[in-house]
């Protein structure tokens, strides 16, 4: 009984020891957990709604649509409890020709957004390097 | 040739002042992705020509940008003013003129640079592989004079070839973006030129590889430094290697201003010359 006690303890010590280590927090638990994303969301739908260049290519989309589709993508891609279950980024983009430059203002837009977010700078980061492989999919399609 | 009328000089001034006075225009590219303008009026570090392509232009957009650039080490001082302009992120033409005083010698040396360059594939950002370029520099020597002197094989006139490698790494370290930079140069250059291309003791080409290093602190502040191979072709000078360290702000699309401790070495026989580096570039449409 005391030897399984000492034991148990020890093992408690063990991983209260290695928690800080263990359970580093994932990306969608620093942006705030579904909460978190849907600021940033709700501030990047703002931000594109007063942009001259970016607005044209939402005019016609269905926002909410946008919104919860957008939310699940961050989510998912900052490892949280989510599946992307929208269309693929390419079909997604058929039709809307976006070029180098509106790629990159989106991804300024999405900066300003988490700023405004709160989110810090190396945390954007991080999340911008999840989002970066999905340009080529968005891209002249 | 001394006090001749320099339409370059005046070209960049202009340039310079009508910053203050133009319309600006957004450009396509991310914040500080235009580099910095080095020594030779490319887009680069300070000291190294990178494969990023200067000013913003992205998609069809062109980017026209000035910039003037003073070192001051101990027994020289080095002012370069020039122009550059670039189009959709792909070609780069740009023109500088290095003023390079003697000290206790009233003697000036200046040189022309001519240079383009051409971004062959990736996007330093987003792609997996690295911005490729290639770039040149042709090099007009206004006062050879002291080129021929020390022995350079020729003293008007010059060309270098680079070949550059740029990436940057989105969230690389402790979650700040890294680029780095390595350039292979053929050159015949003695101190970029100013001393002539060629020399007595080797007179070919060399391949010289050039490295940079920088951090991003912020999507406007960079940190980071450079190291410069150069040939060693005469015989009565010995000649280093380039080396700084740098810190990099652009506060908007529309300027930079570089500071950077530059370690230039031993030239034209004083040795261990090195001080501040100031550049300015400002960037229009």
């Amino acid at each position: 009984m005391i030897r399984s006690l000492l034991c148990s303890s020890t093992l408690l010590m063990a991983t209260s020891l290695l928690n800080p280590l263990m359970a580093e927090d994932t990306l969608y638990e620093r942006l705030g957990g579904a909460e978190g994303i849907a600021v940033v969301v709700d501030h990047f739908i703002e931000e594109v709604s007063f942009d001259r260049q970016i607005y044209p290519f939402f005019k016609d989309s269905d926002i909410e649509r946008f919104r919860n589709k957008f939310s699940e993508q961050l989510c998912a891609v900052s490892d949280g409890p989510c599946r992307y279950s929208g269309d693929d980024m390419s079909s997604v983009h058929t039709g809307m020709n976006i070029g180098e430059a509106d790629f990159n203002r989106v991804v300024e837009l999405l900066q300003k957004a988490l700023t405004d977010s709160g989110i810090p700078y190396t945390d954007q980061n991080r999340l911008l390097k999840k989002l970066a492989p999905l340009r080529n999919d968005m891209l002249h399609r | 040739m001394k006090g001749c009328f320099s339409p370059l000089k005046y070209l960049t001034l202009l340039g310079l002042g009508s910053l203050f006075s133009v319309p600006l225009l957004a450009q396509g590219r991310l914040l500080a992705t235009s580099g910095v303008t080095q020594l030779e009026g490319a887009a680069g570090g300070g000291l190294v020509p990178w494969a990023l392509i200067s000013g913003y232009s992205e998609q069809d957009e062109h980017s026209l940008s000035a910039f003037t650039t003073r070192t001051d080490v101990q027994d020289f001082r080095l002012e370069v003013l020039g122009a550059s302009w670039s189009y959709n992120n792909r070609l780069e033409l740009s023109a500088a003129q290095q003023n390079f005083r003697l000290k206790n010698t009233a003697t000036d040396i200046r040189q022309e640079v001519y240079g383009g360059k051409l971004r062959l594939a990736g996007d330093a950002v987003f792609t997996a592989m690295p911005q490729l370029a290639l770039g040149l520099q042709h090099k007009r020597l206004l006062d050879g004079d002291t080129a021929a002197a020390v022995g350079a094989d020729n003293d008007t006139q010059g060309t270098d070839i680079y070949l550059s490698a740029s990436k940057i790494h989105l969230a690389a370290l402790a979650g700040y973006n890294v680029l780095w930079n390595a350039t292979v140069r053929a050159s015949k250059a003695n101190q970029m030129g100013l001393l002539g291309f060629g020399g007595d003791d080797k007179r070919s080409y060399q391949l010289l590889p050039e490295i940079s290093a920088l951090v991003l602190l912020h999507d406007g502040l960079a940190v980071g430094a450079e190291y410069r191979t150069k040939p060693d072709n005469l015989t009565a000078f010995r000649e280093d290697d380039y080396r700084d360290l740098f810190i990099a702000w652009f506060p908007h699309k529309q300027l930079n201003l570089t500071l950077a401790w530059a370690q230039l070495g031993s030239i034209a026989g004083s040795d261990d010359q090195d001080g501040l580096y100031v550049s300015l570039t400002g960037y229009f449409q």
